[in-house]
């Protein structure tokens, strides 16, 4: 009953703090456009489009696919709004590949972003409707009581979300898309930034960015149809165009540059930048996974790792002699080779 | 309601709805595999207010959840969608609004585009009435057929549980004023506030809830779904949405027409000109009560009590943004 759904390509700006020199619409189309380049897709291979966006109020747009229907080529085909507060970029994914599995589209073009240099994220997260406690300080000071409460009940110790941190930049750094590329940040640099919402410190909080990610998703024939790996590196050329070059982050009043530690980063967690990097390395091309939790052997919630595993898990097949294609469809974990089908080890 | 003194999360109003819905389907929350909302955070006037109204569903155990920003017909597609992948059997939809909380008219504005429209504020029934003009002036409608469709919604909701507009005759209603010239009060929706929740069930599932003694409803995931997206650049030169679905379904039953059409927005009934034999908005429709992000919901789940008879028929519309900008027909068929 449930069609198999294929990541066909993908494509994101660079997300910076502001991109003052487009519009909304205008970033989500140097994303939208990356992705139908590297799907190798036209407009009318689009059956439908998905937004996603949360919430409102960062751009203080009320449902802005409305006013980007044009632009994100939804006109004349069904489009679809996601909203679903942090998760957001993930469930757009996610409800695009709904789409292909009820086998009601054949390709769907998912799209997100947020511009959050429209208006004041934090504050936009801080309002205080009548009737509601007003706890609320940004997105910190609704979570940090939760972060607070789940420490003291199961006893977590205190530098897990330090390390969480350190992982995240680190693995950011890998990424020329980033918005903030930090590979010398260390376990005791995070431990050392201001506390912003007890336990929750600066290190420890995402940045406010402007950016867009667009994923064009499809089902089996459409898969074997998409060229081949190949597509948009931003190491190459025609990655860039010309009001997407990385520029420098402007300062922010207020904000202190993140530190650059002085400490050299050690521990198994740390990769220097560039090591071990391949081309289409960037490409998270197992988004559709988190969604087959129903399926035997594949858990949710652990995209990030999927991913890396996923690539090794081509490379494998192609080792082994068999056919690897763009867009490989997921298989169960059962039918991966061992060294990924272990949850507890890495493959390295 | 014309306004609940609940907050704007619709806490107040779902949990009441689900109730009702619940205990007519014979289940319990835990028996819906997916749930689905529609609401906006400009009605609500906070971000993320769809999380707030998650309290009335109760997320432990965790539970399969999305939500659309918009109508909450929206997430009865995304519901559909997902019970065709198979991967649940049961979803549960709902929407709601307090449209009375703000200024909806200004509030409205903001879904225009922010850096060329949204800094006139564009009052949002005006931007009703220039879509009416347009139809006036190319001859799609006439005011009389305005004023006949209020007359017909006002009659019918007084048969109905709905909020009713108060009654009138179409001479009546002609001699009112303008509100924005040339909608006239009983051309608008009024203020609503309300919830409104469906359950959907797969093929098999539905066999099954259907023999439970309480259910009088016959829910089904919606067949035949069509969306279409009609320029909003020129609304003169484009076909009402509803009118061309409504011919799209008597195509689909051999000639023989729909039996009841539930349609938002007073243009889009006056456009669609189904026939003699087809009720339009038996409930009264959005011109009677206009729960904003609730009312497709509301339409599609009035609608298949509209069906009951196997083999017929029954269409729902829901609109979204400005001048009907954003369509979704649902054409639903009962089975015996």
């Amino acid at each position: 009953m449930k069609r198999r759904a294929a990541v066909l390509g993908t494509g994101q700006t660079h997300h910076t703090t502001r991109r003052t020199d487009v519009s909304i619409a205008g970033l989500c189309r140097e994303a939208i456009d990356r992705a139908m380049a590297d799907a190798g897709v036209g407009w009318p291979d689009i059956d439908a489009v998905v937004l996603g966006k949360a919430p409102d109020l960062f751009e203080g747009v009320m449902m802005p696919e409305l006013m980007l229907a044009d632009a994100i080529g939804a006109t004349g085909k069904p489009l679809l709004r996601v909203h679903t507060a942090g998760s957001v970029g993930g469930s757009t994914g996610l409800v695009a590949a709904t789409h292909v599995q009820a086998g009601v589209h054949r390709r769907v073009l998912a799209v997100a972003f947020e511009k959050q240099s429209e208006s004041n994220a934090m504050w936009a997260l801080s309002i205080a409707p009548p009737f509601t406690m007003p706890v609320h300080a940004g997105a910190g000071g609704y979570f940090a009581p939760h972060v607070r409460s789940y420490i003291r009940r199961s006893g977590a110790p205190e530098h897990v979300g330090a390390m969480v941190a350190v992982k995240d930049r680190l693995n950011g750094a890998l990424n020329p898309f980033a918005h903030l590329r930090q590979p010398d940040i260390t376990l005791e640099s995070v431990q050392a930034s201001q506390m912003l919402w007890d336990p929750i410190r600066y290190d420890e909080t995402c940045p406010s960015s402007d950016g867009a990610c667009a994923v064009v998703i499809g089902d089996e024939d459409a898969a074997a149809a998409a060229p081949g790996p190949g597509g948009l590196d931003p190491r190459d050329g025609d990655a860039h165009r010309a009001d997407d070059v990385r520029r420098p982050r402007p300062r922010e009043p207020g904000r202190r540059p993140h530190r650059r530690g002085g400490a050299v980063a050690r521990g198994r967690h740390h990769r220097p930048a560039g090591r071990g990097r391949r081309r289409g390395d960037l490409r998270p091309v197992l988004l559709v996974r988190a969604d087959v939790a129903g399926e035997p052997g594949v858990r949710r919630g652990r995209a990030g790792l999927e991913a890396h595993r996923g690539r090794r898990h081509r490379a494998a097949r192609a080792a082994a002699g068999e056919p690897v294609r763009r867009g490989a469809l997921l298989k169960p974990r059962s039918a991966r080779p061992a060294c990924c089908a272990s949850p507890r080890r890495r493959c390295r | 309601v014309p306004e609940t003194d609940g907050t704007t999360n619709g806490v107040e109003m779902l949990v009441p709805t689900f109730a009702r819905l619940l205990e007519r389907a014979g289940i319990t929350k835990a028996t819906s595999g997916f749930w689905c909302s529609g609401s906006s955070d400009y009605l609500a006037g906070r971000a993320f207010s769809f999380v707030s109204a998650v309290d009335a569903i109760g997320a432990y155990p965790p539970i399969n959840e999305s939500h659309v920003e918009a109508d909450a017909a929206w997430a009865l597609y995304e519901a559909w969608l997902k019970l065709r992948t198979g991967e649940v059997d049961t979803a549960l939809v709902y929407g709601f609004g307090k449209s009375s909380a703000g200024l909806l008219r200004r509030v409205l504005a903001l879904q225009t585009d922010p850096y060329v429209v949204a800094p006139l504020w564009p009052d949002a029934v005006g931007l009703a009435a220039l879509q009416a003009r347009a139809g006036l002036d190319a001859g799609l409608w006439t005011e009389r057929d305005l004023a006949e469709v209020a007359a017909r919604s006002r009659a019918d909701a007084a048969t109905t549980r709905r909020r009713s507009a108060g009654a009138g005759r179409r001479r009546d209603l002609l001699a009112a004023p303008y509100v924005a010239d040339p909608l006239r009060a009983h051309d608008c929706a009024p203020i609503t506030d309300g919830a409104a929740a469906v359950l959907l069930a797969a093929d098999d599932r539905a066999g099954e809830l259907r023999r439970s003694p309480g259910l009088d409803h016959r829910h089904r995931a919606p067949r035949g779904d069509r969306r279409r997206w009609a320029p909003a650049t020129s609304p003169a030169r484009r076909r009402p949405p509803p009118r061309a679905a409504a011919r799209a379904a008597r195509r689909r039953r051999g000639g023989r027409a729909a039996r009841a059409v539930h349609a938002s927005g007073a243009a889009a009934a006056a456009g669609a000109r189904p026939g003699d034999d087809v009720r339009m908005n038996p409930s009264g429709g959005v011109l009677t009560g206009n729960p904003m992000f609730a009312a497709g919901c509301a339409g599609s789940a009035a609608a298949p009590a509209d069906a009951s008879t196997p083999g017929g028929r029954v269409l729902a519309h829901a609109t979204s943004g400005p001048a009907l900008q954003h369509n979704l027909v649902c054409v639903m068929e009962a089975r015996a």
